[in-house]
């Protein structure tokens, strides 16, 4: 079902072409929206002497059927700008995607992001740091899971860190959740992610701009970003350093007028200081699902997750109210040995009832819907 | 002139009988050991001959040749020195040579005529047993030690002097004045610790199923502490048990005291250990850590640092209770029926869960991977040590080692019941035919299991691993069905690398 022009393919295929030009483009401090918004010949311009000849005849006479082939095998659809199942969303970039290729299917990709900012469904931009702490993760996590639990999207990009932590909770959420690639959507990146990669492929989508089978350049990376935060109608750093690329997510986010947030971090960390310069600057606080709810859906009404913790027996209710509160681990529950086996088994009562989950370190955390 | 003294190398834990041959004839004086003796062995030329002239005895002026038979076994360390002496007195008239004929003879010489103690004494004394001798002569030290083995006329000398009384038949020299070993007076105790419920409880599981277990927590938060507490609650060493110990720890010169070792082992290597010192190896096999750990517990602190050769090298010993190496054309087969605890810090840095925690998703990541494995998968338990709050230090201790040993007892009969005719003592031993044949499983009560499996948070083995340790909970209940509760309190003990999915690992 490719629903893609042959002008918008050929497009695509040639900012793959010249992407290593790009990057030297980039070395030279040509910001990279303008370099992405220029036409064709524009930006074969930019190639010196013969190449430019040579890349242009490529250009010529590059069989757009191929390309098509190319993503059937790769198992990837492909829409583009002026075709049917496009994220309209996208269209407000200057130097919007010619093209999305998409594992996951073009039909789930409209209801996981389709349609313009205004209406559509909700999505959000979970970003952050590589370098996570446990910490960081944990938010990341507990974002994920409790937006996709309220139906809404979340966008990100599979890096490790914050951006695993996100898509790997919206997956326990129940799925909602589109990864966008610096590199071709069939080149699971960074290769360590290939099982999350998988699963975001079976319920979500995974999506890229560029080609099947293209290893990204350091360009990329960016250039992702602005597909991703213009995917959103709101991007949260969860943890950031103070020269972080989420730090640049957030900024394409404000210049699209979209909603930007942060989680608060502790000042004297390095991963805080992106974060905490954004609260400055007018960010969203972010301090959980319940805040990023408020922002993109409206005052989210009390969900019956009350009602749930009442019906549980008081043995299993009073260790999830501990565990909530700060007893997190088993020492902390428990004295003697006889204590301790029952507080051992109570806690896992309670993860089998999907209420809390076992972190690291023997660590038990409460599970926010 | 010839003479024979019957004496044994120590092949492995084995006793060989080995023949110290001697000729003595007229020639220039000179004085050769033969027979694949080592360092130690061939050295016994000089030791010999000052122990001979300094107990006041004739060193023979001839030529002498000692031969060590059969020739082909490798002979080390200093115990033929008080056989080849005895040989060549007997040689040269100067001790009775008919009395020999009775005695196996083993020890060390000092230059001056003295005898010393040296490892093995129980092993050699099995042998002249099995040999057939009626006696054997040991150093006094080593006496009771030798009088473990039943129905042996065991001397004890302290000086060759001593040694011509006790072949012709005039008073034997009494072994000093020494107590019977007790348990040590700076015995640990699990009344001694202050918080650390979860911990205790989950050791009382293991000892009482016979379950190696990781503990995971920060450094200095009490590991070493508690596993060294482990043996406490273990059931006494049995008599039969104890001889292997003793037999080992001796060979080893492990032990440095008299008679039967009464505790059960406690072996802690550094993490530097190679694999051979750590299952045993060298030229002449010889135990290793995990030998010397047989019939107790094994503790690999910072498991993470070992080398990955070394843990691989642990699995046979884990899996079979037995190691066997060969070097050359020498096999040897060494037990090794320990309990493994394994500790290690929960994250590269140490802190986890704590905020202090500077390590990265990929820190962990590594970290976790070093410690996955095949040595993993013969870990039924995985417990989490987390430093006790100041309110706990202050706490009475929860429980003793008495109580909990009792426990361990009562639960280890119920098992030995359940397990006869089969080749499992105890629940750890359980393969998955016999937890199919042996579970005794409540009908419905492994619903959690299938719970725990969809959810992807259990593996195929971690399956295999939560019901063994549930058999053991349901024992030390005292029931004899495994009821969902005790499957549910098993589950909490299944291992993290499960517990994280790899979308997050």
């Amino acid at each position: 079902m490719s629903a893609a022009c042959d002008s918008c393919l050929r497009r695509s295929w040639l900012v793959a072409r010249l992407a290593g030009r790009i990057e030297l483009a980039r070395h030279e401090r040509r910001p990279l929206r303008e370099i992405l918004a220029l036409s064709n010949d524009r930006l074969l311009d930019g190639v010196g002497g013969d190449a430019r000849a040579r890349i242009a005849v490529e250009l010529e006479e590059l069989d757009t059927a191929e390309l098509r082939l190319a993503a059937d095998v790769a198992g990837l659809e492909v829409v583009c700008q002026h075709g049917a199942g496009y994220p309209a969303r996208l269209l407000d970039l200057a130097d919007a995607p010619a093209a999305l290729w998409i594992a996951g299917g073009c039909d789930r990709l409209s209801t996981l992001v389709g349609g313009d900012v205004e209406d559509g469904p909700r999505s959000v931009a979970v970003v952050g740091t590589r370098r996570a702490s446990a910490e960081g993760l944990e938010v990341a996590r507990a974002l994920g899971r409790g937006l996709a639990v309220a139906g809404v999207t979340v966008v990100s990009g599979m890096a490790l860190g914050i951006d695993s932590g996100a898509h790997a909770g919206a997956l326990e959420g129940g799925g909602r959740t589109v990864a966008v690639l610096a590199g071709g959507a069939d080149v699971p990146y960074p290769r360590t992610k290939a099982m999350l990669y998988a699963e975001i492929g079976g319920v979500g989508c995974v999506v890229s701009e560029m080609p099947p089978g293209m290893r990204p350049f350091a360009w990329c990376f960016p250039a992702r970003n602005r597909t991703i935060a213009a995917l959103s109608h709101m991007t949260v750093v969860v943890e950031a350093a103070s020269r972080s690329g989420s730090l640049i997510t957030a900024e394409l986010a404000a210049d699209l007028g979209r909603e930007v947030g942060a989680v608060p971090g502790a000042v004297l960390s390095w991963r805080a200081q992106g974060a905490n310069a954004l609260l400055r600057d007018g960010a969203t606080l972010v301090r959980g699902v319940r805040d990023v709810l408020d922002a993109v859906v409206g005052v989210v009404a009390e969900r019956e997750e009350m009602a749930r913790d009442l019906a549980l027996e008081p043995r299993l209710r009073d260790t999830l109210e501990a565990v909530s509160g700060g007893a997190d681990t088993v020492a902390a529950l428990a004295h003697t040995p006889g204590e301790a086996e029952r507080a051992l088994a109570t806690l896992t009562e309670l993860e089998l009832l999907g209420l809390v989950r076992r972190a690291p370190a023997g660590r038990y955390v409460a599970v926010t819907p | 002139m010839l003479a024979r003294v019957v004496t044994f190398a120590i092949d492995g834990l084995e006793p060989r009988r080995v023949t110290v041959e001697i000729d003595v004839r007229p020639g220039l004086p000179s004085f050769t050991i033969v027979g694949l003796a080592d360092r130690a062995v061939r050295e016994a030329r000089e030791r010999v001959r000052a122990a001979v002239l300094n107990a006041g005895f004739e060193f023979p002026q001839r030529r002498i040749t000692v031969n060590l038979a059969p020739a082909w076994l490798r002979k080390s360390g200093p115990g033929f020195d008080l056989a080849i002496a005895c040989a060549i007195l007997a040689a040269a008239g100067q001790l009775p040579a008919e009395a020999l004929e009775r005695f196996a003879v083993f020890g060390e010489l000092a230059l001056d005529g003295e005898v010393r103690p040296c490892g093995g004494a129980l092993a050699v004394a099995e042998g002249a047993r099995r040999a057939g001798l009626s006696g054997i002569v040991v150093p006094l030290e080593r006496v009771r030690e030798a009088e473990l083995v039943e129905d042996l006329d065991v001397a004890g000398v302290g000086t060759l002097g001593d040694l011509a009384r006790v072949l012709r038949g005039e008073a034997r020299p009494e072994p000093s004045a020494y107590s019977w070993p007790r348990r040590s007076a700076r015995h640990l105790d699990l009344a001694d610790v202050h918080g650390h419920g979860g911990v205790v409880g989950a050791l009382t599981v293991a000892a009482a199923g016979g379950h190696n277990v990781l503990l995971s927590g920060p450094p200095g938060v009490g590991k070493t502490m508690l596993a060294r507490r482990l043996p406490s609650i273990l059931p006494p060493l049995e008599r039969a048990e104890a001889i292997e110990v003793t037999r080992i720890h001796s060979i080893v010169g492990a032990y440095g005291g008299d008679g039967l070792v009464l505790e059960r082992p406690f072996r802690a290597p550094h993490h530097t250990i190679s694999p051979s010192g750590l299952v045993g190896g060298g030229t002449a096999p010889s135990p290793g850590e995990a030998s010397l750990a047989h019939r107790g517990v094994l503790f690999l602190d910072e498991l993470s640092e070992f080398s990955r050769a070394a843990l691989e090298a642990l699995r046979q010993p884990l899996e079979d209770g037995r190691v066997t190496i060969v070097r050359g054309q020498r096999v040897a087969i060494l037990p090794t029926r320990f309990m493994l605890v394994a500790a290690t810090n929960p994250c590269p840095c140490g802190h986890a869960p704590s905020r202090r925690c500077r390590c990265t998703e990929a820190d962990l990541g590594r970290h976790r991977r070093k410690l996955s494995g095949p040595l993993l998968d013969r870990i039924d338990l995985l417990v989490a040590v987390h430093r006790p709050a100041r309110e706990e230090l202050e706490r009475a201790p929860a429980t003793s080692s008495a109580a909990e040993r009792d426990r361990v007892i009562a639960a280890r009969k119920r098992q030995i019941a359940r397990l006869a005719g089969t080749s499992a003592t105890c629940n750890a031993q359980m393969d998955r035919a016999l937890l199919r044949t042996h579970l005794a499983l409540e009908a419905g009560a492994e619903r959690p299991l299938y719970q725990a499996y969809a959810k992807g948070e259990l593996s195929a083995r971690g399956r295999d691993r939560t019901l063994r340790v549930a058999r053991t909970i349901a024992d030390l209940h005292g029931e004899e069905r495994v009821r969902r509760g005790h499957i549910v309190a098993a589950l909490g003990y299944r291992h993290e690398v499960e517990a994280v999915p790899e979308a997050v690992a």
